[in-house]
């Protein structure tokens, strides 16, 4: 097995590793979860000077 | 309940003030340099010649008015999103001062005609060695702060900054690497690239495409991720959307460099995997600029009274009309025609005043008021004077060489029916002239939007008040 073997076997498992991420991205039960990371930032607002 | 502890703000508004004055220097060499192609006879001086002004240019508005605006913003929303206080804030202070020691070495150096010759690296080693040391300073406040988080979840936009900041570390540390050469002594740095030949050359595009994948890409999508959510009042479109197209950049943008190459020495396959990764980038790119523009559906009737808001949007339309022309001049037919062309510089600025700049902009007119204690800036008139001078000089400027680099690009490719050329090198230059005089007018009213920004600026400060106490807030859900 060469080093080149190595790029390819790289490349698929970097491609699996992708489709991992959006598989969980998009499953089901992560949803509620990103809903409340995406609103956290805006529960920030109170004033920003401490008057 | 809220904690004793208090946000560290003071530098934050050191780099916020530093953007906006450094974006007026930046800006103003950009206009000398663009001024000069049109009257040649404004080169007075070796020091204040176009090829020494033009690295000052570059290294200016990217590192000095781009960096600090992305140290800025880096700092406010990585304890603003993780409820905590900078960590290590002395070393954030040496970075402040070091960073500015950096751009004023740059400024003196490039002009002296101290350059290493490499494009947005061409500053010496001593400089590269302070800015390595920096960037170390810089990881360990930002990841520390990360690490003494209050939140489990790890907010998005530093998800951006945190693969910027390790993937300049990998990029100037590789490109950077070099002999240097004491034979002028100490205070004449000078140095030979570590790299030879081709390989030199795919380092260097390797390092330079992806200066714009990570330094003015993915770190300035950190800040669209803040501030155009906060700005809008609204949670941003897709938030599983961010996930993937974050992973999507970070996986294919190493990969774009060698379309910087085509038709060079550098072996054809690879020029072809430079080009395909480069389509393959449309994708996330245009994932981002969704994401961002959607964040605003069903609340469109904001963008017709807040400047900041038209700032922030039409940034994210420029980002998404420069990330498809990217990928379509990346196509080796497409860039037999365009390379070396004005186009590539029209490109470049469409990237840089229309995405950068504004997202920077639209950021900074959000962040300044908070930093001094104020609901808004001093005039939101003058917001929105700004806000058009800076769309019709970056319209009027890419427009412009958009133009003369099509028309560049045909003249040096046309032949006669003996095969002889058509047009004389310097027949295009002649006509060049009337789209390098509309840069310069172009240039000029972005740069005039940049002067009244500091106006604006310095009014709000003078009435508002440094606010030091503004304390750490707990994450929602914990009391």
């Amino acid at each position: 097995m060469d080093i080149n073997d190595l790029r390819s076997i790289y490349t698929v498992l970097a491609f699996a590793v992708f489709v991992g991420i959006v598989w969980w991205a998009y499953s089901a039960k992560r949803k509620r979860a990103f809903d409340e990371a995406a609103k956290s930032i805006l529960d920030d607002d109170a004033p920003d000077a401490g008057k | 309940m809220q904690s004793q502890a208090t946000y560290n703000y003071k530098v934050v508004r050191q780099f916020a003030v530093m953007t906006v004055i450094w974006g007026i220097v930046g800006m103003l060499v950009g206009v000398i340099i663009a001024a000069q192609l049109v009257w040649p006879e404004l080169n007075v001086h070796e020091y204040l010649s176009y090829g020494r002004l033009r690295p000052l240019h570059t290294n200016a508005v990217i590192f000095a008015f781009g960096g600090c605006a992305l140290f800025a913003t880096s700092f406010y929303v990585v304890q603003r999103t993780c409820h905590t206080t900078l960590f290590a804030p002395g070393l954030a202070t040496f970075i402040f001062w070091a960073w500015q020691l950096v751009i004023v070495l740059a400024a003196v150096s490039l002009p002296l005609g101290f350059t290493s010759g490499k494009e947005y690296a061409e500053l010496e080693w001593p400089i590269d060695l302070l800015i390595t040391v920096i960037w170390v300073a810089y990881a360990i406040v930002f990841f520390g702060t990360i690490g003494t988080r209050k939140t489990p979840h790890i907010y998005v936009a530093n998800w951006f900054y945190g693969a910027f900041i390790i993937a300049v570390a990998l990029l100037h540390i590789v490109n950077s690497a070099a002999i240097p050469v004491f034979s002028e002594g100490l205070l004449t740095p000078k140095s030979y690239s570590a790299y030879s030949g081709v390989q030199d050359a795919m380092i260097q595009w390797w390092y330079g495409h992806n200066a714009v994948g990570f330094f003015l890409t993915a770190a300035f999508l950190g800040m669209m991720y803040y501030f155009v959510p906060k700005q809008a009042g609204r949670p941003v479109y897709s938030y599983r959307l961010s996930v993937v197209h974050f992973w999507a950049l970070i996986f294919t943008y190493m990969w774009a460099g060698p379309h910087h190459l085509h038709y060079t020495a550098l072996p054809d396959w690879t020029q072809s995997i430079g080009m395909l990764f480069s389509l393959i980038l449309l994708a996330p790119s245009w994932g981002g600029m969704i994401n961002g523009i959607m964040t605003l559906s069903g609340a469109w009737h904001k963008l017709r009274d807040d400047p900041i808001l038209k700032f922030l949007i039409t940034s994210l339309s420029f980002y998404g009309m420069s990330t498809f022309e990217g990928p379509m001049m990346s196509i080796k037919t497409v860039n037999a025609l365009s390379h070396y062309t004005d186009w590539t510089v029209g490109h470049v600025h469409s990237g840089a005043l229309g995405w950068v700049g504004m997202v920077s902009i639209g950021s900074m007119y959000y962040l300044i008021p908070r930093l001094f204690g104020k609901s808004e800036m001093y005039s939101t008139k003058l917001i929105n004077v700004h806000f058009w001078l800076a769309t019709l000089g970056t319209v009027l400027y890419i427009a412009a060489l958009w133009i003369s680099g099509v028309m560049q690009g045909l003249m040096w490719r046309a032949t006669n029916a003996d095969g002889t050329l058509t047009y004389a090198f310097v027949e295009s230059v002649k006509a060049s002239y009337p789209f390098w005089t509309i840069r310069v007018i172009g240039g000029t009213l972005y740069l005039a939007g940049m002067f009244l920004m500091a106006y604006n600026m310095f009014k709000t400060i003078a009435s508002g008040k440094a606010v030091d106490n503004a304390p750490v807030l707990a994450p929602a859900g914990a009391h």
